[in-house]
């Protein structure tokens, strides 16, 4: 009974087998497929505007042709950098204190304010930096829109921080203390230092996430047309730059504005593979563990 | 008497073939750390029950007894390592030279720099080269002079049987290593910041057999200098290597004595069964 049925079975399970290879795969194309289109036409577009000028002049006003975006490019990086400052050391500090210390109730709470933080709509950051920095300041500036950079980059670089070095194994912890090693050196100068390039790779993926916000500038740092270097000014960014090109009418604004929009992505791209890069396990010979 | 004729059969297997290459000593010396009805606990559980134990200088003293019968925590209680463990206690006194350790003004953190320790799995800092490894302990406690730290590492190195192996390779990743050739690195970075007792939590339990005789013939050379701690669930290895053996079952010292002695004439029921692989 059972060695006839046997090769019916067996056919039925290598038809179910090949249809749910087929269908994974379909599934896979139908995702990649917006992905690469997005991708090809951007480049496309692209490509065409994009000169040697885009990277070195101020935009042109309505009606002249030419011109670039120099101002934005150093404006957004401008920009990351004093999310930065912000981002970097309350999330790296605030993730390790969350690690270390944070098995208690405040490392609870200080835990689900950094998620709901993490999936708060970026406008709503926005929202809050304008009564909170631009109100006061009766202008838009730099400041405002690096801090509100900077808190949506906060939460990112903390999880990240306290996951890497929940990574780090309890006897390294112990080797260095049995040393005689303070407990804040130890945490220091050999758990952090451990973690730190998992955490570089964490802040590579962080900077490329601020970097793409647009939202959040749209009335903090909101726009310039010019050269500017004092932060408590209006600034230009590559992403809210792109964005008014984008819905203007004019045809040269809008080459531009994929000029920006391929510069932008990639720049994200090259993070994202820098982050992999750094963050590929090293040959770590034998025996580590 | 015809259990104790077995006994010496066991011990005789264990401990004559090696007595010529390494003698122990059974002769008594002055106490430098002692334990005073020790009681340490992991949340509920009760690990340690009521060990006094005295660890003489300049002496290996070994701590045997099965899987899961607080051998380790008792060692970690020795250097205040205990306490690191979410949720774990101690009670009692432990005393080093005489001062107890566990006293409301100590700072463990120089009970630490006296009383180092070598832990069951090698476990160098994998950020680090050999040389950096050896260096840690002074560099991370301020030592920035370049001759010392040359002078102490290699000294370290030397006396853990490493140098000649390293010296050449000494900007290399402390993890390039083997695996017995790490566990000497940690034992070399234990020895840099000169403690006076050291405690090793199964060094040899990860390595090979050859290795672990290289740890063994290491630690009675350290003896000369140093208060050895050795904890090993591999009754061979005590009786090969220490001179007073402790016999813990369920948190309890059982039995403590020279190791002949305890490996030849035990005076406990247990003991007997124990180093006669009835259990455990």
């Amino acid at each position: 009974m059972s060695a006839i049925a046997l090769p019916r079975t067996a056919a039925r399970r290598r038809t179910a087998d090949r249809v749910m290879t087929v269908l994974t795969a379909a599934s896979v194309l139908i995702a990649l497929a917006p992905l690469a289109s997005v991708l090809t036409y951007v480049v496309i577009q692209g490509a065409s505007a994009l000169n040697w000028d885009f990277f070195t002049q101020l935009p042109k006003p309505v009606g002249e042709t030419g011109g670039g975006m120099a101002n934005a490019i150093s404006g957004s990086l401008t920009l990351i950098l004093l999310a930065s400052c912000i981002g970097l050391p309350v999330g790296i500090l605030g993730g390790l204190y969350l690690a270390e210390l944070g098995n208690g109730s405040l490392g609870w709470w200080i835990r689900f304010t950094a998620d709901v933080l993490n999936g708060v709509p970026s406008i709503v950051v926005g929202v809050f930096v304008y009564t909170l920095i631009v109100v006061p300041m009766k202008r838009f500036s730099a400041i405002a829109g690096g801090v509100a950079l900077g808190i949506m980059m906060t939460p990112l670089v903390m999880r990240t921080t306290e996951e890497l070095v929940r990574l780090v194994p309890t006897s390294l912890r112990e080797a260095s203390l049995a040393l005689g090693i303070p407990w804040w050196i130890t945490t220091i100068r050999v758990v952090l230092r451990t973690a730190t390039v998992g955490i570089l790779t964490g802040v590579m993926l962080a900077v490329a996430r601020i970097g793409g916000e647009t939202a959040p500038l749209l009335f903090t740092a909101f726009n310039n047309q010019f050269w500017q270097t004092r932060l408590d000014q209006p600034i230009a960014s590559l992403t809210v730059q792109l964005y008014n090109y984008a819905i203007a009418p004019y045809d040269d604004w809008h080459r531009q504005a994929w000029a920006a929009a391929l510069v932008l992505m990639s720049i994200t791209l090259l993070l994202n593979i820098a982050a992999r890069l750094i963050g590929r396990p090293r040959s770590t010979a034998r025996g580590t563990r | 008497m015809e259990v104790s004729s077995s006994v010496s059969r066991v011990w005789a297997r264990a401990f004559f073939e090696t007595a010529e290459r390494i003698v122990p000593i059974a002769s008594a010396t002055a106490e430098r750390i002692q334990a005073v009805r020790v009681n340490a606990y992991y949340s509920r559980t009760h690990a340690v029950r009521g060990v006094s134990l005295g660890i003489q200088t300049n002496r290996i003293t070994a701590i045997i007894g099965p899987s899961g019968c607080g051998k380790s925590t008792f060692l970690r209680c020795l250097n205040r390592m205990h306490e690191l463990v979410p949720g774990a206690r101690m009670e009692g006194e432990v005393l080093l030279d005489g001062e107890d350790i566990y006293a409301r003004d100590i700072d463990p953190v120089m009970v630490r720099r006296r009383v180092g320790m070598v832990f069951q799995r090698a476990n160098p800092f994998p950020t680090m080269s050999i040389y950096d490894n050896v260096a840690a302990g002074l560099r991370l406690n301020g030592v920035r002079d370049r001759r010392i730290l040359d002078e102490v590492v290699e000294h370290s190195l030397r006396q853990a049987a490493l140098w000649d192996e390293v010296k050449d390779i000494l900007g290399r990743p402390g993890a390039s290593l083997s695996g017995g050739q790490q566990q000497r690195l940690c034992i070399a970075r234990a020895l840099a910041v000169k403690p006076e007792v050291v405690l090793m939590d199964e060094p040899a339990s990860a390595l090979d057999p050859a290795s672990t005789l290289k740890i063994e013939e290491l630690a009675k050379t350290l003896r000369e200098n140093l208060t050895i701690v050795l904890v090993t669930h591999n009754m061979q290895q005590a009786a090969r290597a220490s001179d007073f053996t402790a016999f813990m079952l369920n948190g309890e010292l059982v039995e403590f004595g020279p190791t002949a002695e305890v490996f030849t004439r035990p005076r406990d029921q247990r003991t007997e069964d124990y180093i006669t692989g009835r259990f455990g």
